[in-house]
């Protein structure tokens, strides 16, 4: 399998908080791939620092064999990595409709963004109703699938999920895992930062375990979803 | 109602309508219709003000009947609040602009207006100098100018956010705000030096006195009384006007539009859309200026003379005007810049009656205006609150 991202001995700061400690991760063309871990441990950090929007202090990130560390954001995004960022991040007065056209802004033709929209409401029939409907009165979960159905309008190569079941209700839970699944199944790369350990773990191949800042632990998913320490720190078991 | 980052934006609801009726509606009549309501209101509104005022005071000096004064000069009092209430929408939309995608009042934007009308003087007297004012086409003439005007004060903008606020981003907010006087001083002082050199004054005469079709007045029946209006005051609301729906269709209906109400509303996700976060920025400044420069070109022809310290009192007016409507708010803008100028132009037109008081005191109200809003409704009148709920 060819190596899509790969993280070498990142170091992320926020002032002097040191935030990532030489993070090292890979992700390969076709998997899901989880990172999990407490609250600030530096989850979000890791994903933000792959799409440009904090700056790494050293070390690299390699997306398809091309350094991409000192890249803009906007330059990134461009390569194809997408990113639904912790808390939605949806424009709040733009409506659906406008948000999902911003989701493909590096996209040409009218055409191809209409078409991709209608894909976007396949997997979301939801949003579809709520077309003309500004971001900012949609529902947590909507607003959910709309953040998720942004970030795909651009068709990236691989997606960053910030805990996408973050507010959720169980059964919405269970859908946006559905969907992810299937996103993956089309074809895109997933790497998926959550909460949710266990449901996580569940439908990605492989998982890392982060703690403040470092990784701690890497292996196959089932194998992080039997180890006793896993469970106890994180999956809630006893 | 609408922020930057809704636009001057018909509501949404207008999305259900077949396209071509669409477009009519969001991008001509609903704009035209919000303008006429606005300046139907203000106009009326400020009528009965005035008539309570001839109530209360009926004879403010002996044989001056102030109702009777007020009827005679209405219909020019709202004329000429029209036409100088849309040159301060034009300024104010500079301000909001800016504000509504960096919450950051540009303070240079007066000198961005000023240097607008010293540009459109310098074009014209160019030609005049060249000696073929008199056969340039009226409207071909207008439109190089503010257009000429528009592209250096918006390339200017573009410049000056490059140079001077750039750099200081993510600064305390007082040091771009400290950088951005510091930007018009040396914007006076440049045009200054720069017209003294070259032209030994820099009292910058339009050569308007060349073109009897800009400055013969029109004289407008209304009822029994005739009112001389300058062709000046036409060319600046349909310049206004023209503009105004061209930002309106630019801020709503296109990509880039659309990208900057993104950009305004939140820049990270923006960036993580692919979006040049950056570019957006510049391009905003060069809108807000280039609305400035019209601005300010049209200023100049309808003054005659303009210097390069000209951009303080109508800079600071539509400042007012624009805290007035609400800051970063596109129809704000508008709905603040035609108030202040209906005000100003009935305080012109009845404060002359007054022993004591006199037309000097019309800039201390509006003055007075912004103060009193600042305290008591910061948010202006179109008041959603500025920090936007994520
Ligand atoms: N903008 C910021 N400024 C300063 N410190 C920050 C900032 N963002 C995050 N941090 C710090 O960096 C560390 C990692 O934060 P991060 O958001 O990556 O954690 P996380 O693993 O995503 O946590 P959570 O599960 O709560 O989302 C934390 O200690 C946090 O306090
Ligand atoms: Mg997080």
């Amino acid at each position: 399998m060819a190596t899509l991202l790969e993280l070498k001995n990142l170091h992320t700061y926020y002032g002097q908080i040191h935030a990532l400690k030489g993070i090292d991760l890979t992700v390969n063309e076709g998997e899901i791939v989880t990172l999990v871990g407490a609250n600030g441990a530096g989850k979000s950090t890791t994903l933000r620092t792959i799409s440009g929007i904090v700056r790494a202090r050293s070390g690299q990130v390699l997306f398809n064999g091309q350094d991409v560390t000192q890249m803009q954001p906007h330059d990134i995004a461009r390569m194809g990595i997408g990113h639904v960022p912790e808390g939605r991040r949806i424009f709040p007065q733009l409506t659906v409709h406008e948000n999902l056209e911003i989701g493909a802004w590096n996209v040409k033709s009218k055409k191809d963004i209409e078409e991709r929209i209608e894909h976007v409401f396949q997997l979301f029939p939801r949003l579809k109703e709520r077309i003309t409907q500004l971001g900012g009165t949609l529902s947590g979960g909507e607003q959910q699938m709309l953040a998720i159905g942004r970030a795909l309008m651009a068709m990236p190569r691989v997606l960053l999920l910030d805990e996408p079941s973050m507010g959720l209700a169980p059964v919405l839970v269970e859908g946006i895992f559905e969907i992810i699944q299937r996103i993956n199944e089309q074809g895109t790369t997933i790497l998926l930062v959550e909460q949710n350990a266990l449901m996580a773990l569940e439908v990605a191949q492989r998982g890392y375990v982060l703690q403040t800042g470092k990784v701690v632990l890497h292996a196959p998913a089932r194998d992080l979803l039997a180890d006793e320490a896993v469970r106890k720190a994180y999956l809630g078991a006893h | 109602m609408a922020s930057v980052s809704r636009g001057l934006a018909a509501p949404s609801w207008s999305l259900r309508l077949p396209p071509a009726v669409r477009w009519v509606y969001d991008y001509l009549l609903y704009p035209i219709g919000q303008m006429l309501v606005f300046i139907i209101g203000a106009a009326v509104v400020l009528t009965l003000l005035a008539y309570l005022l001839a109530a209360l005071v009926p004879e403010p000096r002996p044989n001056i009947i102030l109702a009777d004064q007020i009827s005679r000069q209405l219909p020019g009092m709202i004329i000429s609040g029209i036409s100088i209430g849309f040159v301060y929408a034009m300024i104010a939309l500079g301000y909001t602009l800016v504000y509504g995608v960096l919450k950051f009042i540009n303070f240079a934007h007066s000198e961005i207006f000023m240097v607008g009308s010293v540009v459109g003087f310098e074009i014209m007297r160019r030609i005049a100098d060249s000696g073929t004012l008199q056969q340039w086409n009226p409207v071909v003439l207008i439109v190089t100018v503010v257009l000429v005007s528009m592209l250096v004060s918006g390339l200017l903008a573009v410049l000056i956010e490059r140079i001077a606020y750039r750099p200081l981003r993510g600064a305390p907010r007082l040091v771009p705000l400290i950088s951005a006087i510091g930007i018009s001083f040396f914007l006076i002082d440049f045009v200054r030096a720069t017209e003294a050199i070259t032209r030994n004054d820099f009292n910058l005469r339009y050569p308007t006195d060349q073109l009897p079709w800009l400055t013969q007045s029109v004289a407008l029946q209304f009822g029994t009384t005739t009112v001389n209006v300058k062709p000046t005051s036409f060319i600046v609301v349909g310049g206004a006007v023209l503009t105004l729906l061209a930002l309106n269709y630019f801020v709503n209906g296109t990509k880039l539009g659309r990208g900057i109400r993104a950009v305004a509303q939140d820049q990270t996700t923006a960036a993580l859309m692919g979006i040049n976060v950056n570019f957006m920025i510049s391009l905003t400044f060069f809108v807000g200026g280039a609305f400035g420069g019209a601005a300010g070109s049209l200023f100049g022809m309808n003054v005659g003379t303009v210097t390069p310290y000209v951009g303080f009192i109508p800079g600071i007016k539509a400042f007012t005007a624009a805290v007035l409507g609400g800051i970063g708010n596109i129809t704000g803008a508008l709905l603040g810049g035609l108030t202040l100028g209906l005000v100003e132009a009935f305080l012109n037109g009845v404060l002359v009656y007054f022993p004591a008081l006199g037309q000097r005191y019309t800039d201390i109200f509006a003055f007075s205006v912004l103060i009193l809003i600042l305290i008591f409704r910061p948010s202006g009148l179109l008041g959603e609150r500025v920090d936007e709920k994520v």
